[in-house]
């Protein structure tokens, strides 16, 4: 595999990784190469006992031992992986909400953060809010939230009547996709792929876009619920790579999704600074990884030390003293990494261990007491590494994040407070804004050795295109620089450049804002859709009619596959790399890339090529941008 | 002998063998007259077809269970030490390749060993390893163009494709190219598959001169590998 475009603290890591003798991901993706072409097409099917079954792809009358052809298993499995996505998401979810319920039950050491946010949440889902208290508002948004999990009613949804805009909401109840229960979704959704079922691709693959939907939900009520009990996020600088480790301080690094385990960790490291100091440290530094890195760095500004590919790499610094875990994206292999130096890995879900590792199962209602074990962990792992070598490459960059939807109108309010999305609009109009991509998603190793990201995001931003990303895309780009207000002078093109320049002048920053706008986690994907929703609705037009796209450039995750398919649903473009499981499926490659289009103006584009990909996505904003007669 | 062009997407592939024509056939020939004379059959060829590799691996699992004590996949998997495959599968570029011992007719690693422990099996032109006379140099490894030797993960002796001798004295074709899905591995008399390659060939030169369109059609396969995918 080429490192010529990785990124330098990698190279640097891996390197250190070799001479140690560590295997890392790189290592293991090339031994595991080349990759099984059935799983790639999508076309190997486990489901029964009569197989396994695959689909020979030369071979057209090639089917299953039941006579699924290769459109049935491809489609069947593609369900399977987004429903794979949406139960993490609406796990996540469901947690959050009952952790808003004990703790407004004065059972969880939690509080309500952000007032304002749980009015207007409260607001948006009908709930009375005049003369009664917080506790009583917030025990309403926690049943409306339980509700969706329950009802059995066949209503919409309350979150996705509460964040989609009323012209998708109509269009999915003419095309059947209204969600009402996100759990009866899953188990409807693993019963039609069960053996001797859904045998109609199309049909699955309206599943799919069910399935997607179901995810939505799932996005928007952890972002909405984790705004009210942590605070929304606001714009903060921030640092980015391995270089915000600190050899003199006890490294405390957290990986995984879920904020309400991070939250407690941070207000911890903070009471025991002393003990830390006392164990001869300098202080606590705590550090987010991957998405639940995300959540601290949107509210708090915690430093992002590393997507989840650099998980095990952040560990050869040997400079980490405890890598605390929740749910996600985690790879087993830390714990051999990790065995290698003094660090500790604690995991702390039930429903996630890792053999080798501390567990330390965390639980709301005794936030408290683990996350205090957990700092006293770290600070005792400092203290046997004290004096020990690391090695930490003096690798950082800067930038801002925090761009939560209610940051951005804040800072478009100070253009024109009467009407804030009206500079936006009118700059989109104009073509100094040519239109907007989202990243999302995953560093993939098979994609890191052609940049995917960067080059993609560089391509789009020199042609006016705005970048809001999320999830572990955003510690690329990051790291990458783009997300420093130098981004634009080096790479916004000159109109983009200029509208940047005004706000960040309006926000009262001394250069302009960046060109790529860090949103959030993963779940925070929802903030993306709530802000093009805003300007659907102002522009009175349909999701599907705004000159945007949205790129997971580096799929790794069935989140990915959850996510993209309730953008499909909406009517959004969706780029992806590497190849997603479909191609064995003729009707599944037709539908997803080309009609779709004419049902609900949502496009799966699929491009490896991170130059043609861009040029892809231009075009498509081309055709929108027309449509509209600008 | 004389290899047809390679057809659209079906490349005839056996490494070093036109360097290695005059020998091949030698070898052939000799062999018929041995198989003649003694009533064994000559050996026949494996060739890959490339295109159809879909890279799943079923060949070197087959291969691993077939040189296990059990020969069973589900007794194999729990020996100790583990079977080892004999075939494996590499990438280059958007393709994948099984790679094997291709029994050549001049063997370099039969003239490398010291020991005499590597010969060809004088009734079926098969390169063997007599496992009690290798030393475990692996000078027939250093000499072999293909990698098709390997050492045993234990007893440091030379490990490498037998063409399955208990399957082919059942009638059987070798494990590798049973247990392939796609048959990009194909078991024959190696005349017999070169003439049927000519008549892909002939086929097409047929068509293209009366006029009969082919389908144009990439197979999934082909899309996933014209994107990069693999």
């Amino acid at each position: 595999m080429s490192r010529d475009t990785f990124d330098e603290a990698t190279c640097a890591l891996q390197d250190v990784a070799v001479s140690c003798g560590i295997e890392t991901g790189l290592d293991r993706l090339e031994a595991q190469s080349p990759s099984c072409a059935f799983g790639e097409l999508g076309t190997c099917c486990r489901i029964c006992y009569m197989g396994p079954c695959r689909i020979d792809p030369f071979n057209p009358e090639s089917r299953g031992v039941c006579g699924a052809t290769a459109d049935l298993i491809v489609t069947r499995n593609f369900l399977r992986e987004a429903t794979g996505g949406a139960a993490s998401h609406l796990g996540h979810a469901r947690f959050v909400a009952l952790t808003l319920r004990d703790a407004l039950k004065g059972k969880a050491p939690y509080h309500i953060a952000d007032r304002d946010k749980l009015l207007a949440v409260a607001g948006g889902l009908g709930i009375a809010v005049d003369g009664r208290s917080d506790t009583e508002i917030g025990l309403d948004v926690v049943d409306k939230a339980l509700e969706d999990f329950g009802r059995q009613d066949g209503e919409p949804g309350n979150w996705l009547m509460l964040h989609t805009p009323a012209k998708e909401q109509a269009m999915w109840k003419e095309l059947g996709l209204t969600v009402s229960n996100v759990h009866n979704e899953i188990e409807e959704a693993m019963h039609r792929t069960s053996g001797g079922n859904d045998a109609d691709p199309v049909n699955l693959l309206l599943g799919t876009l069910r399935m997607g939907i179901a995810d939505g939900t799932g996005l928007s009520m952890a972002t909405d619920l984790q705004d009210i009990m942590f605070g929304t996020p606001h714009v903060q600088g921030i640092t980015a790579n391995v270089g915000v480790l600190e050899k003199n301080k006890v490294n405390l690094a957290m990986h995984g999704h879920n904020p309400v385990l991070s939250e407690k960790i941070l207000e911890w490291s903070v009471k025991l600074q002393d003990e830390a100091i006392a164990a001869g440290a300098e202080g606590i530094n705590v550090v987010g990884v991957c998405c639940t890195g995300n959540e601290l760095t949107m509210r708090h500004g915690v430093p992002m030390a590393g997507n989840n590919l650099q998980s095990e790499l952040l560990l050869v610094t040997g400079a980490v003293d405890a890598m605390v875990v929740d749910v996600q994206c985690i790879w087993p292999s830390i714990v051999k990494v990790a065995s290698c130096f003094d660090t500790k890995i604690v995991t702390t879900e039930a429903n996630v261990k890792i053999p080798g590792s501390l567990h330390f199962e965390f639980a709301p209602a005794t936030a408290d007491v683990e996350a205090e074990k957990i700092v006293r962990t770290a600070i005792e792992s400092f203290t046997a590494r004290k004096g020990k070598d690391v090695n930490i490459p003096q690798i950082k960059s800067s930038g801002l994040a925090g761009f939560s939807v209610e940051a951005i109108i804040e800072v478009l309010k100070k253009v024109d407070p009467a009407d804030p999305l009206k500079p936006v609009i009118d700059n989109i109009v104009a073509g100094n804004i040519y239109g907007a991509v989202a990243f999302a998603g995953c560093p993939n190793p098979k994609t890191r050795d052609t940049g995917m990201t960067e080059i993609m995001a560089k391509e789009l931003l020199a042609k006016n295109v705005l970048i809001v990303t999320t999830g572990c895309t955003a510690h690329i780009l990051a790291q990458a620089g783009l997300l420093s207000p130098d981004a634009t002078e080096k790479y916004a093109g000159e109109g983009l450049k200029a509208v940047l320049t005004a706000l960040g002048g309006a926000a009262g920053l001394d250069g302009p804002l960046p060109p790529v706008w860090h949103m959030g986690s993963c779940v925070d994907n929802s903030r993306i859709v709530t802000l093009l929703s805003a300007l659907a609705d102002k522009l009175d037009v349909k999701l599907s009619q705004l000159p945007v796209a949205g790129s997971a450039p580096e799929l790794v995750h069935e989140k990915a596959i959850s996510i993209g398919s309730w953008l499909l649903a909406l009517g959004l473009m969706v780029h992806v790399a590497p190849v997603p499981h479909i191609l064995g499926s003729p009707v599944a490659t037709q539908v997803l890339t080309s009609d779709l289009e004419g049902i609900t103006g949502g496009k799966a584009y699929v491009e490896l090529d991170p130059v043609k990909a861009a040029a892809g996505m231009l075009e498509h904003i081309a055709v929108k941008r027309a449509a509209l007669g600008i | 002998m004389h290899l047809p062009p390679p057809a659209v997407g079906t490349a005839l592939l056996r490494p070093g063998l036109a360097a290695r024509t005059n020998v091949f056939v030698s070898r052939l020939t000799g062999l018929a007259a041995l198989g003649g004379s003694k009533g064994v059959r000559q050996l026949d060829e494996v060739f890959v077809d490339i295109v159809r590799c879909t890279a799943c691996k079923s060949c070197e699992i087959a291969c691993a269970v077939e040189h296990s004590e059990s020969k069973q996949l589900f007794g194999a998997v729990f020996e100790t030490p583990k079977p080892q495959n004999r075939i494996h599968v590499e990438s280059a570029k958007a393709f994948a390749y099984p790679v094997r011992c291709l029994h050549c007719a001049d063997a370099p690693c039969v003239a490398a060993c010291p020991n005499g422990a590597m010969t060809r099996d004088s009734l079926v032109g098969v390169v063997v390893v007599d496992e009690s006379r290798c030393q475990g140099c692996f000078m027939c490894a250093m000499v072999c163009s293909f990698g098709a030797i390997s050492s045993h993960p234990t007893r440091r002796v030379a490990i490498k494709c037998d063409f399955c001798p208990d399957r082919r004295a059942r009638g059987l074709q070798p494990a590798c190219v049973t247990a392939c899905p796609t048959h990009a591995l194909r078991y024959g008399d190696s005349e017999a598959l070169a003439k049927d390659k000519r008549r892909v060939a002939a086929t097409r030169a047929a068509d293209a001169e009366s006029g009969v369109e082919r389908s144009t059609d990439p197979s999934s396969l082909e899309l996933l590998r014209s994107l990069g995918g693999r």
